[in-house]
């Protein structure tokens, strides 16, 4: 963490100012939704990393003796199968907690991939100006223009099914948010006084780019990056849902959901639970996100 | 104002170039034979082949091909589909007005909502009632809501039997369209009983495709009237006296409006990838399930088309916000 990233609240000259880490957890922990999101994901990274523990069966063991069993508190279900079972006999819980793993996963690669791209493309075009800028942004434009779940689906519809192809698509679409974000930024910041100073010194265009300014940009980037996980669930669930991401018998959320769609009149629970799973995730990123921006920056704070 | 007109106007070419370059190679990349798949025919015996080659232009260079194609499109000829041998226009054209007829019930819904709760919210600032307006407004917009859907018709029409599950519809009705909007066709016909149906059946992907907008733009609202409020002339309308309703209707609401209306129309995109989803929950006949439909038969003219045809819808769309924002907000059309 920079601190530049922290514009120093009312200058106390006298003591010395809080380290920035405190200064940023003082903002943060005041937003009781963001400390909630946050206390969600530790609890879901957790579950997806000690999935091998915490599962009680193997998420993809048949056993269509027990399929569409209830959770445990209806009639007929039993606690074996805490959340009941699907259609042949899975048991849903542990699917679900295999499926953060998944989940995960798609968030942090799609994000990944598409701030990496994003900020290369921004930083070179807030940079080099010109006609380099127009046809970076033009072109992001056009990305935006379109449908994002449209977009993504004729990508898919191209490349085929799957779930690698569909995180590409994901972070394809997210991809402008960044590109513009990056662009921004560098513009305010190459007119200030210590890139000029930089460059005066000698500093080639690399350093300025990565070294000098880059840096500063990081704090709307990680507050992106928190939202752009929750879309990229999202997103990737629905294609899942849609047949066109994860195939089965991946317990990925949203294909078990297309999985368990023709069995709504007679289970709810198949239904149910990976769609909660999915909210629950989504919702907590997105409060961590709002909490991130809010402590970040605070000129910004939306009230 | 002409000339900023002009300049938006100018604005889109590029992105129409784009969007029909995209389109352009889509056809070039998905896997079979690029003529089969533009004339929409499978297993051509050779003589045909040749003239559908030169037809398309495969023997001259890409640019001459993708003018070519520009030119088709331009005459508003995007091929025809590969299982119903119908020109994808006229296909677009039929199941349109399901689409639009879903997605503006489902803007209202998430105004005649959105709206009144954003400003309450905003009114009573730090209530009980904010903070549940907030916290349920962030929920609406990280629901899934293919999911949302599931879950509705799991509580409405099984566990209540109140609404139907899918289609527009009753079967039992047969209407005659006119207009294309049922509500609208319904009441021309003489079965009364017909617009129930149609309204029964508009409720559940209604609220479905009406939750993110209806959770974007209680935000808006309220961060945009919470803005507004703390300004000067709202202080000196209350000094003067004025009743609080005058104050927050007239004064306030009326300048708060300006950024609500702007996300309303960056909602478009939105509310067509939202409809993909619903359609396709509720057997909803519209251009998203076509869409999605197309894909699984592997009809890649009605995907192409499709996906032009709705880039363009959006693209207008987006054109008309910003020139109306322009002729409300007389510092945007200024400042270019």
């Amino acid at each position: 963490m920079n601190a530049e990233t922290i514009p120093a609240p009312v200058a106390a000259p006298a003591t010395s100012p809080p380290h920035p880490l405190r200064e940023f957890w003082g903002y943060f922990s005041a937003n009781h939704g963001a400390v909630a999101g946050l206390v969600i994901i530790v609890a879901v990274v957790l579950v997806a990393l000690l999935a091998d523990v915490i599962a009680p069966h193997d998420p993809n063991l048949t056993n269509t003796a027990i399929a569409l069993q209830p959770p445990f508190w209806q009639e007929g279900g039993s606690l074996a199968y805490p959340l009941g079972t699907d259609p042949i006999g899975r048991d849903i819980l542990s699917r679900l907690i295999y499926g953060a793993q998944l989940s995960l996963l798609i968030g942090i690669v799609v994000v990944s991939i598409s701030i990496v791209v994003g900020t290369v493309l921004g930083l070179v075009a807030g940079f080099f100006r010109g006609l380099t800028e127009i046809f970076i942004m033009r072109l992001m434009d056009i990305v935006l223009t379109l449908p994002s779940l449209l977009l993504a689906i004729v990508i898919v519809a191209v490349l085929g099914p799957g779930l690698m192809n569909a995180m590409l698509a994901v972070a394809l679409v997210i991809l402008p948010h960044y590109v513009r974000l990056a662009r921004a930024a560098v513009i305010t910041e190459t007119s200030k006084d210590y890139v000029m100073a930089a460059r005066v010194s000698g500093a080639g265009t690399g350093r300025l780019m990565f070294r000098e300014v880059l840096p500063n940009c990081t704090a709307p980037l990680i507050v992106q990056a928190s939202l752009g996980i929750s879309t990229a669930i999202l997103d990737a669930a629905a294609l899942g849902f849609l047949g066109l991401g994860a195939q089965p018998p991946s317990p990925e959320w949203g294909t078990m959901l297309a999985d368990a769609r023709e069995f709504v009149l007679r289970a709810w629970w198949v239904v149910t639970f990976p769609g909660l799973a999915i909210l629950i995730t989504v919702l907590a990123f997105n409060l961590l996100g709002d909490g991130l921006r809010d402590a970040l920056d605070p000129k910004l704070k939306r009230s | 104002m002409l000339r900023f007109i002009l300049t938006r106007v100018s604005l889109i070419i590029p992105t129409f170039l784009g969007i029909t370059l995209l389109a352009f190679f889509l056809i070039r990349l998905v896997p079979g034979d690029p003529i089969e798949t533009l004339a929409g025919e499978r297993g051509i015996d050779p003589a045909r082949l040749e003239e559908l080659r030169r037809l398309y232009g495969f023997d001259q260079p890409l640019i001459v091909q993708y003018g070519i194609y520009l030119s088709r499109v331009l005459q508003g000829d995007l091929g025809k589909s590969m299982i119903t041998q119908e020109p994808v226009l006229s296909e677009f054209s039929a199941l349109f007005p399901a689409t639009i007829e879903l997605a503006l019930c489902a803007i209202l819904f998430a105004l005649l909502i959105g709206l009144p709760a954003g400003i309450i919210a905003a009114i009573r600032r730090n209530s009980i009632f904010d903070h549940g307006v907030m916290g349920i407004s962030l929920t609406g917009y990280s629901m899934p809501i293919f999911w949302w859907g599931l879950i509705l018709i799991l509580l409405f029409s099984v566990q209540f039997d109140l609404t139907p599950v899918s289609g527009r519809i009753d079967v039992l009705y047969y209407i005659e369209p006119v207009t294309g909007f049922l509500l609208i066709d319904t009441l021309l016909s003489d079965e009364p009983e017909a617009f129930w149906s149609a309204v029964e059946h508009l409720i559940l992907p209604t609220i479905v495709l009406g939750t993110v907008p209806l959770a974007v733009i209680a935000r808006m609202t309220r961060s945009a009237m919470l803005e507004v409020l703390g300004e000067d002339y709202i202080r000196t309308a209350k000094a003067k006296g004025l009743p609080r309703f005058r104050i927050v209707a007239l004064h306030a609401l009326r300048n708060a409006l300006i950024p609500v209306i702007t996300v309303i129309g960056l909602q478009i995109g939105v509310l067509f990838t939202g409809a993909i989803l619903t359609e396709t929950i509720f057997s909803w006949p519209g251009v998203g399930k076509w869409l999605i439909d197309a894909i699984f038969r592997r009809d890649y003219p009605v995907l192409q088309g499709g996906a032009l045809l709705l880039g363009m819808v959006v693209m207008s769309v987006n054109l008309l916000v910003d020139l109306a924002y322009g002729l409300i907000n007389p510092r945007i059309r200024h400042t270019r």
